[in-house]
């Protein structure tokens, strides 16, 4: 560790010895919010998030492929995140380094293990053809607390993702479209969809005004972050609470009140209560963010 | 293919509404991120990109550093979720191109002079494509340099031209850059009107590059104008802050 965050550090702890942090803030208290969804017009759902400085831009893109032999009937996605030397004087560009690939396997453990995108109504043909879904995760300005960012943004990406039917009908043959109309005709009805895609009277020219519909979601857990330093806690740590954090915690919760995810990081350790207080905390910030998400899809 | 749109109508309207000679929408704004040392938001059309300029710094590793001048390391890269087609993160041989002609066209301006092995680095980030990131890129990057503070000649901008349908136009679509005839992109110092970068792809005759390569220079100027309104503002506004 330079000398910079060692002066910081002591500073810090005074300061949060008197109940205070450097921005001012309560120790449970985030920094502002905002979510601007629809950012990017080429991808098929984007979303711009600022948690103070912290800014954090993600974008969907899907593709038709080929499902995996184990999960033959169920779409794919994938998420990446990239710490483009943009955001950061200390980011590098080149292939990602293990934080990026932590970042980015967090965010994708949320939203899969949770089950938020029904990846099985992304299956067009059994075995042949589901939708892909990738995640692109951009940070643009690095403040502190990339975590709850980012996935806050993949989730307002999702969740204003259209399917982009009409940009692939030819890549579809009679098959994958007798199936795919069968799919959703049998066995799902997704809300927000006016008309079934595919529907019974296709022929060549009225596929073109086939609608692209919105990538079936359930309610996402929304996580929140804290961080240890000396016997502190704060949530949403800026840059420099997080340098010199000890220990770090991210837990994921529902709009039902439960877990859904937790991840410690860094070397320091906690306690049964600080745990405790970190859960808590998530509960009540986790449903303010659930809120400020809402608005943003215009739910 | 080319004969199948019609990208030009015969009293010289394009397919989105502008004349030959009209540039699409341009806004910029300065100093939009934290940490960088400077920084601008633009948008020219449907492109939507981002530069942020770190430095002078130590230029890392040691070999690359020039005891006599500073070197300027601009990066161009084009976001996953950008473009049609999904493109696979990381540099690849266009964006390795576009990133030296534009690192040399920055070279021309800033004093690298006054900074011996030092690095002054420029990212710029495509998050929306629509045909003429490379001048979006550098005309944001002359923003962004003038918002850290760097000692210029002067800002540099960039501006395309080219030849759709036969007819010369200025800062083409992105139809009008898969379908036309030709495409000029150029940048230029516009207090001396020197050309720091210059490419063409196409078909033009003397004359038409003639007319197209005037037609470029008087868009960069309009987009100069541009510029300097986001810089000023930056300064207003960080001038009415301190008043308050």
């Amino acid at each position: 560790m330079t000398i910079v965050p060692i002066i910081k550090r002591d500073y810090i702890t005074k300061l949060g010895e008197q109940g205070k942090r450097i921005d001012g803030r309560s120790f449970d208290q985030y920094r502002n919010i905002e979510i601007e969804t629809n950012v990017v017009n080429k991808a098929e759902g984007s979303a711009r998030v600022k948690i103070g400085n912290t800014q954090v831009l993600c974008g969907i893109k899907m593709d038709i492929g080929e499902p995996f032999p184990d999960t033959p009937i169920t779409g794919v996605m994938s998420t990446a995140a990239e710490f483009i030397p943009l955001a950061s004087p200390d980011f590098e560009s080149g292939p990602p380094r293990e934080d990026a690939i932590e970042l980015a396997r967090v965010v994708d453990r949320g939203v899969r293990e949770s089950q938020v995108i029904q990846l099985e109504k992304l299956c067009i043909t059994p075995g042949e053809k589901v939708w892909l879904v990738f995640i692109d995760i951009h940070i643009l300005d690095y403040d502190g607390n990339l975590f709850d960012a980012a996935s806050l943004a993949a989730l307002a990406a999702l969740l204003t993702t259209k399917v982009p039917v009409s940009r692939f009908l030819k890549e579809l043959n009679e098959n994958d479209r007798n199936s795919w109309q069968q799919k959703l005709l049998d066995l799902y009805t997704i809300p927000g969809v006016d008309e079934v895609p595919f529907g019974a009277s296709d022929t060549k020219n009225n596929l073109q005004a086939i609608n692209d519909f919105p990538l079936p979601m359930i309610e996402p857990p929304i996580s929140c972050t804290a961080v240890k330093i000396n016997d502190f806690v704060f949530f949403d740590p800026c840059f420099d609470e997080e340098v010199i954090a000890d220990a770090r915690l991210t837990v994921a919760t529902d709009h039902k009140g439960d877990i859904r995810a937790m991840q410690k990081g860094l070397s320091g350790s906690f306690t049964r209560d600080e745990i405790q207080k970190v859960i808590k905390g998530a509960l009540d910030n986790g449903q303010e963010i659930r809120k400020t998400l809402n608005q943003s899809i215009g739910k | 293919m080319k004969s199948d749109i019609e990208l030009i109508n015969s009293e010289g309207r394009r397919n989105d509404g502008r004349g030959p000679h009209d540039l699409r929408k341009i806004k910029i704004e300065a100093g939009v991120l934290h940490r960088a040392d400077g920084s601008c938001s633009l948008e020219w059309g449907g492109n939507k990109v981002l530069a942020a300029v770190y430095g002078p710094r130590e230029a890392v590793p040691r070999h690359v550093q020039n005891p006599l001048r500073a070197i300027v390391q601009a990066r161009y890269n084009m976001a996953a979720f950008s473009v049609e087609d999904r493109k696979r993160p990381g540099p690849d041989r266009r964006s390795v191109e576009i990133s030296k002609v534009i690192s040399e066209a920055l070279e021309k301006v800033i004093l690298i002079e006054q900074f011996p092995r030092a690095s002054i680095d420029v990212n710029i980030e495509v998050l929306d494509a629509e045909a003429g990131t490379r001048c979006a890129g550098l005309t944001a990057a002359g923003v962004a340099l003038v918002d850290a503070g760097i000692p210029m000649r002067d800002i540099p901008v960039a501006c395309a031209a080219g030849k759709i349908g036969g007819k010369v136009v200025l800062d083409l679509g992105k139809e009008e850059d898969n379908f036309g005839d030709a495409d000029l992109p150029i940048a230029i110092s516009p207090r001396t009107g020197e050309v720091l970068l210059l490419q063409m792809d196409g078909h033009l005759t003397v004359d038409e590059f003639n007319e197209a390569f005037d037609l470029a220079v008087k868009g960069c100027q309009t987009v100069s104008e541009i510029q300097k309104k986001a810089i000023m503002q930056k300064y207003q506004s960080a001038a009415a802050e301190v008043q308050e």
